[in-house]
């Protein structure tokens, strides 16, 4: 048992040591343990139950939240296929089944030699050139069934991921279309030169006076958030940027992150001088694993520049640093309350509100949560001015949007514009044809018909987060609902009975139309669920959680009613598939082996 | 507290004071008044997360347990529309998990059944779930029934809170949250629960039970059975 313990503790001490064995980055801990044994085991969770002081069972309720994190062998590689609706668009679900025929494996589960296990997972940021899948948390894009061959014959030979051909890692960032944002020449140090020159309380009026609202969809005011923040009485203040960029069809912090970083730092320091923050965290979502290397670097680069660490710019007592802490895996953790609870290395249930962050976030301190995007958006007001900024896009919407843009057209990628931008607009610059809907704002955003492309992207009329996914005259919409629906199924975090159930009912009720067995009966039961979800849910993933649905029956209804084969209800259980274990275990599918249907036989 | 420092709220019409600090629930209770709860005993602190006590406050619809009154804020519970949100939520626990009451040992003295009585729940209404949930009858004293667990965390937060043991946590996300114990076995023996612990006693439904006394009281002569949830604000629940 002792000498178990100790195999562990050979690279679990190094990591207790760098984490300062502190028991609120028990996540972080959990995470850089899995990277040595691919799971965490069982014996590793005494030895770090008993050097983080911290009852096993918290570290296995912990483990347990995040898909990432694993308590049972999952194999030498862990292959997770990005389920997102533009990946099934560009067929990842046949590249799985391939893959698992050639590797022999059942997808969910562990290979009868242990080396590997195949799964989906929550879309991985990669929508503009998927299909894509994670290999041991590594994005792997532009999969095709050469790649997946490929991929096939590298795990038969079990050469290790990072001897695999760099050409598989590459990731574009693909920007389509700069504006003040995207195309600015912004030189590291700039803003916080500005800062050094006017102060903290002109760059908080600058923002202020910018009408900058928070980027990540919900639009609350930046200037205020910081100032609300900065009166909050706290030992300490905290600065958190938001990078777990979960929304389905989302990706610009990705490319944010990997090209504009320092936009972001700088945005956050200028913010942790105006709350007189000492530290602030970067989270980033597991997902993007793979910048972490890269944003480690730009976080150095900038210690060493004096734009971050002791005596900033050599103003005496301007401290900040910045820690970078990986998501693993969970939706939930964009929510900013959740996310703080994350940081703090518990389970990612959002919290009860109020107190707000601003008032009560990191460790019950004062806390300004900001999406990436709005950020890098400060940094460029702190250099160019409040009114600058102001003067750009809608009265009620200031400033430029990134938007992500997948699915069906000729050039996704990123596309910055100043707001009010139609959606019209939109599409022709994206190359989309015979456009049939456009799902803004991801799963939890709202679904676009054709006769709605004049509308406009701002607050004031399609507020977004940042998604733009484009379905053309050839998708079944339907099919878009039942993924999303799937999505907010698995992402649930569980904590309120409205949306832990709910969007499981949900999923089995569009599953149920799926295999046929739909009726009228069941559109009025969805809508029963949806008043439910709104009205008692604890957080806005279960108010939203039945949009699409409902989107796509107000505006796509023929193609539910295609399935409605029955005018009265029908049960979902269906004798026959319930002898399909059978037949797979007795190899037979002949017509003795199937039940008539009563509506076949007569 | 002095009157003084009291200030007041409308429960369905009812004037309700309250103390700085309480919430809406905990204000109704001690002044006698009933809203269906599962999540929420009187001695721990609120947590919110089975919704059952959504009130309507002031027209916006939020959980009492953890919302805080303000002065002449016009509370609603006992209405139809809270009523059949109620009796959905609680559908939704029954088909979540695996509840047989006529064969549970803890019918008539089970918050879940009882509740669900007051609400005339009269059907499951949504397709069961069937969860695979093995019990754990590892403990010489007492018996794990998973299938029945709501996920209210009160053994969590009276093991963690009171006992100071951490016997209990939730693990798992979503439909797949589910109770686990602090031992490297997953068996309830191998922890230091003992029937001394408050998390002994605070499981509103029938996963926590005491070996060999199930049938002591007989059914029918149970709390819920004379005393109807919500006749009484919370009566102490009778038996071992």
């Amino acid at each position: 048992m002792i000498t178990q313990v100790n195999t562990h503790s050979e690279y679990l001490d190094p990591i207790l040591l760098h984490r300062r064995h502190n028991a609120n980055d028990l996540l972080q801990v959990l995470r850089e343990a899995q990277e040595h044994y691919g799971y965490i085991h069982s014996d590793a969770i005494d030895y770090l139950s008993e050097k983080l002081n911290l009852p096993r069972s918290k570290i296995e309720g912990v483990a347990g939240f995040y898909s990432f994190l694993y308590l049972q062998p999952r194999g030498e590689y862990r292959v997770l296929f990005s389920d997102n609706i533009t990946d099934r668009m560009l067929g990842n679900m046949d590249l799985m089944a391939s893959m698992c025929a050639q590797l022999w494996v059942e997808s969910g589960k562990l290979s009868e030699d242990g080396l590997l296990s195949i799964n989906t997972t929550s879309c991985t940021g990669m929508c503009d050139q998927g299909p894509a899948m994670l290999v041991n948390n590594i994005a792997i894009n532009r999969l095709s069934n050469e790649r997946v061959s490929a991929i096939c014959e590298l795990i038969r030979e079990r050469v290790p991921v990072s001897a695999w051909p760099a050409e598989f890692f590459a990731i574009e960032d693909n920007v389509r279309r700069k504006d003040i944002l995207l195309g600015s020449s912004f030189k590291s140090g700039s803003a916080l030169a500005v800062l050094q020159q006017r102060g903290a309380d002109e760059i908080l009026n600058e923002v202020k006076v910018s009408k900058l609202r928070g980027r990540g969809g919900a639009g609350f005011s930046t200037g205020s958030k910081w100032d609300f923040c900065r009166v909050a009485p706290g030992e300490q203040h905290y600065v958190v940027c938001n990078a777990d960029e979960g929304e389905p069809g989302t990706f610009k912090d990705r490319v944010l992150l990997n090209s504009y970083a320092d936009m972001v730092f700088e945005g956050m320091t200028l913010c942790a001088r105006v709350i007189g923050a000492k530290k602030g965290f970067l989270y980033l979502r597991g997902e993007y694993r793979y910048l972490l290397d890269h944003l480690q670097a730009v976080l150095q680069r900038r210690r060493q520049q004096a734009l971050l660490g002791k005596n900033i710019l050599g103003i005496a007592d301007f401290d900040f640093d910045i820690e970078i802490h990986l998501g693993a895996g969970a939706y939930i953790c964009g929510e900013e309350s959740a996310l703080i609870e994350s940081l703090e290395g518990k389970r990612g249930t959002p919290r009860n509100r109020p107190p707000f962050p601003v008032t009560s976030g990191y460790l019950n301190q004062p806390t300004v949560v900001n999406n990436v995007e709005t950020f890098a958006a400060t940094s460029l007001i702190g250099l160019n001015g409040g009114s600058w900024y102001a003067g750009i896009g809608t009265e009620t919407s200031s400033g430029s949007k990134i938007l992500s843009v997948s699915g069906d057209c000729d050039r996704p990628g990123l596309y910055e514009y100043p707001f009010g931008v139609t959606v019209a607009q939109v599409l022709a610059d994206c190359g989309a044809r015979d456009t049939q809907a456009v799902q803004v704002s991801g799963p939890s955003g709202v679904c676009i018909a054709a006769n709605e492309f004049t509308r406009r992207i701002a607050f004031e009329d399609i507020p977004t987060a940042g998604a733009f996914m484009v379905f053309d005259q050839n998708r079944d919409m339907f099919e878009v609902a039942r993924n999303f629906v799937h999505f907010f199924a698995h992402e649930s975090c569980g904590f309120c009975t409205p949306c832990r159930v709910g969007t499981s009912l949900l999923s089995n009720m569009m599953d149920k139309l799926a295999q046929g067995f739909g009726s009228p009966y069941d559109f009025a039961e969805i809508e029963k669920l949806n008043v439910l979800l709104q009205s008692t849910s604890h957080c806005g993933l279960g108010h939203s959680a039945c949009n699409s649905v409902l989107d796509t029956i107000a505006k796509f209804r023929p193609a539910y009613e295609k399935r409605l084969a029955h005018k009265d209800f029908v049960p979902a259980f269906d004798l026959d598939s319930a002898l399909s274990q059978a037949r797979q275990m007795t190899g037979r599918d002949d017509k003795g082996a199937h039940l008539e249907r009563e509506d076949e036989s007569r | 507290m002095s009157p003084d420092n009291k200030s007041t709220f409308t429960l369905d019409g009812k004037t309700v004071s309250y103390t700085e600090g309480q919430t809406i629930i905990q204000a109704a209770m001690a002044a006698g008044e009933y809203i269906p709860h599962l999540c929420f005993n009187p001695e721990f602190k609120p947590h919110g997360s089975c919704k059952l006590c959504t009130v309507k406050a002031n027209g916006r619809q939020t959980a009492s347990c953890t919302q805080q009154p303000q002065p002449g804020m016009v509370v609603e519970s006992d209405t139809k529309e809270l009523n059949d949100e109620r009796r959905a939520l609680l559908q939704m626990l029954f088909v979540e998990g695996n509840h047989f009451c006529p064969s549970c040992e803890k019918s008539g003295n089970c918050q879940l059944q009882a509740t669900a009585y007051q609400l005339n729940m009269m059907s499951p209404h949504f397709d069961q779930f069937f969860p695979d949930r093995p019990v754990d009858a590892s403990h010489s004293e007492y018996l794990l029934d998973f299938n029945r667990c709501i996920l209210c965390s009160l053994c969590v937060r009276a093991s963690r809170d009171v006992d100071g043991k951490n016997v209990f946590a939730l693990s798992g996300r979503g439909i797949k949250s589910h109770l686990i114990v602090n031992a490297k076995s997953g068996n309830l023996a191998d922890t230091d629960f003992t029937g001394e612990d408050k998390a002994a006693h605070v499981c509103p439904v029938g996963v926590i039970l005491k070996k060999r006394v199930g049938f002591v009281i007989p059914i029918g002569k149970r709390t819920f059975d004379e005393h109807p949830i919500g006749a009484t604000p919370h009566p102490t629940v009778k038996g071992a």
